[in-house]
């Protein structure tokens, strides 16, 4: 790798750094946004004695100024020490590590369905261009992308659950197999608007890549069109990929919202308990691990993008932001 | 042969169908969301002997929830909070965006690289869940979300109208405009918005339909609207525990929401191509 590469990765993840670094400031900065006492109001609904109110205050150091304060919360979340949930009382991080198993997998299937089904419906619709198929895919498309996901899962839930009796109603089931039946439904409802959204994409993709004088010239040299539609995926390949990385941000924001529809305990339904409950220090902790894994991911994207292709690497790369 | 196959074809000139529908049909959302005391004067109206029954009793073509509400006429009565809310998010956001994103196209500097951070921080985070996250630690309230979404969503404006004028720099007519000492505001606003405000309108339309699905989200749960409020993200939220007795409760609600979000986004869409070629023309 020469140097101008190194410089550009070391320069970004400085920029990751200070991103994550602003983002946890932010993120701390949580508790202060609900009005009223902190310490009164992490007692929640249960007896305010004065005792209660300064064993809170010493235990989240809340006399200290606001960036100590910080300080003390930041370097204990480095070394995965979260503090004390209060809701339940126990330590946050393991009461995550729980959680993460059920948001992982269903999750993942998401990803692979949205990939594996998304990727080729693009392609045919890039190359089908203006015909009736495109143009029915990408209307598709877009009734996959503004169909919320816990809409999708409870007419799913309605049609194949209740109705046909294909699949369980809630809950995560025994055992390997049964488990992954009981998360088909909330993979395909978080999977629909991620998958509208990488039909878009891809489309877009190609489109711009058929659209070029290669592949006119290709045609013109006599390439069969099985020759030309491989080249031009190639090229395709690079911006889908990259922005499939992206989109672990956008299944974050969705698995709230189906894990609550299904009854599914994950990640997503700890949020939701933690912020209905207000349970700051679950939902800093949330909120943080989050902001990582969607900044390194961020990065790693990046810096794939760098090594893959060799044209990236001559100019300036530019980051793109999705918006899930 | 194979250039038959795939030459773009010439784009149609009559308004399609589908967006005919549209409007009509958001035309009749948006009737109800003006007026839905005047079409549905009885949505509220609740009958707990009755309870929840299901589609097809004399009355009640859908059914009813559990407080003996009429389904068919409290989904219209959730027009309101499904339309208004969206257009505050996204004419709020598409303000913001207008002035920090022309300020920070033009002038570039520090004002653009603050621009910048504030967009990549917000960015950073899904906004959906950032906004779970704000409105429910701020408190709960239709409004209060309806301000943390416009916050959220201002970034990617920002970002999209400073692109927008970015491009527009290198055009002769902003040389000339500055040659003959005309305020860089009067520039900004005068000279420059004109040329962006077809990807500032089609984007606004995206944005409703966006804001639609967030604002009903973090409704269904019960972040949004108080209880017993007509929204269909309520709605949903109620109708999760009658999908045994009652599946039209959630069904319902649950269709206009993907119907009315779809023909916005349909209605963007379209309109940003046509505004395109109109551009390409001119």
């Amino acid at each position: 790798m020469n140097r101008p590469v190194l410089a550009f990765a070391l320069r970004r993840l400085g920029a990751t750094l200070l991103l994550l670094l602003a983002l946890s400031l932010l993120v701390f900065a949580l508790m202060y946004l609900s009005p009223g006492d902190v310490a009164r109001n992490m007692l929640g609904t249960r007896n305010v004695t004065p005792e209660a109110l300064a064993e809170i205050r010493a235990r989240y150091h809340l006399d200290e100024p606001f960036l100590t304060q910080y300080w003390l919360w930041v370097s204990q979340a480095v070394t995965g020490d979260f503090g004390t949930s209060i809701r339940t009382g126990g330590p946050v991080g393991p009461l995550m590590l729980s959680r993460t198993g059920i948001t992982a997998a269903t999750a993942g299937l998401a990803f692979l369905l949205s990939a594996l089904v998304g990727i080729p419906v693009g392609i045919v619709a890039a190359v089908r261009r203006g015909r009736p198929l495109d143009r029915l895919l990408v209307g598709v498309s877009v009734v996959g992308v503004s169909a919320p996901g816990f809409a999708v899962g409870l007419l799913l839930l309605y049609v194949f659950a209740l109705g046909l009796g294909w699949f369980p109603i809630y809950g995560t089931g025994d055992g390997f197999l049964d488990g992954l039946w009981h998360l088909v439904l909330p993979a395909v409802a978080l999977a629909l608007g991620l998958g509208a959204f990488v039909v878009k994409l891809t489309r877009a993709a190609v489109v711009r890549e058929l659209d070029q004088d290669y592949v006119t010239f290709a045609r013109g040299r006599g390439l069969p069109e099985s020759a030309v539609l491989r080249i031009v995926l190639r090229n395709a390949a690079i911006p889908i990929v990259t922005s499939l990385g992206l989109m672990v941000a956008y299944l974050f924001g969705g698995t709230v919202l189906i894990e609550v529809t299904f009854a599914l305990p994950g990640l997503g339904a700890l949020m939701e308990e933690s912020v209905l409950f207000k349970d700051v220090p679950v939902v800093q902790a949330l909120t943080l691990v989050v902001a990582f894994v969607v900044s390194v991911t961020a990065l790693v994207v990046d810096l794939s993008y760098l090594l893959i292709d060799p044209r990236v690497r001559a100019r300036t790369v530019r980051t793109r932001a999705v918006r899930g | 042969m194979a250039f038959r196959r795939t030459a773009p074809r010439l784009p149609r000139r009559r308004t399609p169908v589908v967006m005919i529908v549209s409007v009509v049909l958001l035309g009749f959302v948006g009737f109800c969301a003006a007026a839905w005391e005047v079409v549905v004067p009885h949505a509220l109206d609740q009958d707990i002997y009755l309870g929840v029954v299901g589609g097809g009793v004399e009355g009640h073509p859908f059914g009813t929830d559990q407080l003996g509400r009429d389904i068919l006429q409290l989904s219209l009565a959730g027009a309101r909070s499904a339309l208004v809310g969206p257009i505050v998010v996204a004419v709020g956001s598409m303000v913001i965006g207008v002035l920090l994103g022309m300020v920070a196209g033009y002038r570039g500097g520090i004002v653009d690289m603050l621009a910048g951070r504030y967009a990549d921080l917000l960015l950073a985070l899904p906004a959906v869940l950032l906004a779970i996250v704000v409105a429910g630690m701020v408190g709960r309230g239709y409004w209060v979300t309806v301000g943390v979404l416009i916050v959220l969503f201002s970034p990617s404006d920002v970002r999209l109208v400073r692109g927008a004028v970015i491009e527009q720099m290198p055009r002769p007519y902003i040389e000339s405009a500055r040659v003959l000492g005309i305020r860089p505001s009067r520039i900004m606003f005068r000279h420059i918005a004109p040329n962006i405000v077809p990807i500032v309108v089609a984007n606004l339309l995206l944005n409703v339909a966006f804001a639609l699905v967030a604002l009903s989200s973090l409704s269904y749960l019960g972040l949004g609207v108080p209880p017993g409020a007509p929204d269909w993200g309520r709605q949903l939220a109620d109708g999760r525990e009658l999908l045994g007795d009652n599946p039209l409760a959630a069904v319902i609600p649950g269709i206009l929401i993907i119907v009315t979000a779809t023909a916005v986004n349909l209605l963007g869409d379209w309109l940003s191509e046509t505004l395109d070629r109109r551009a390409v023309a001119a």
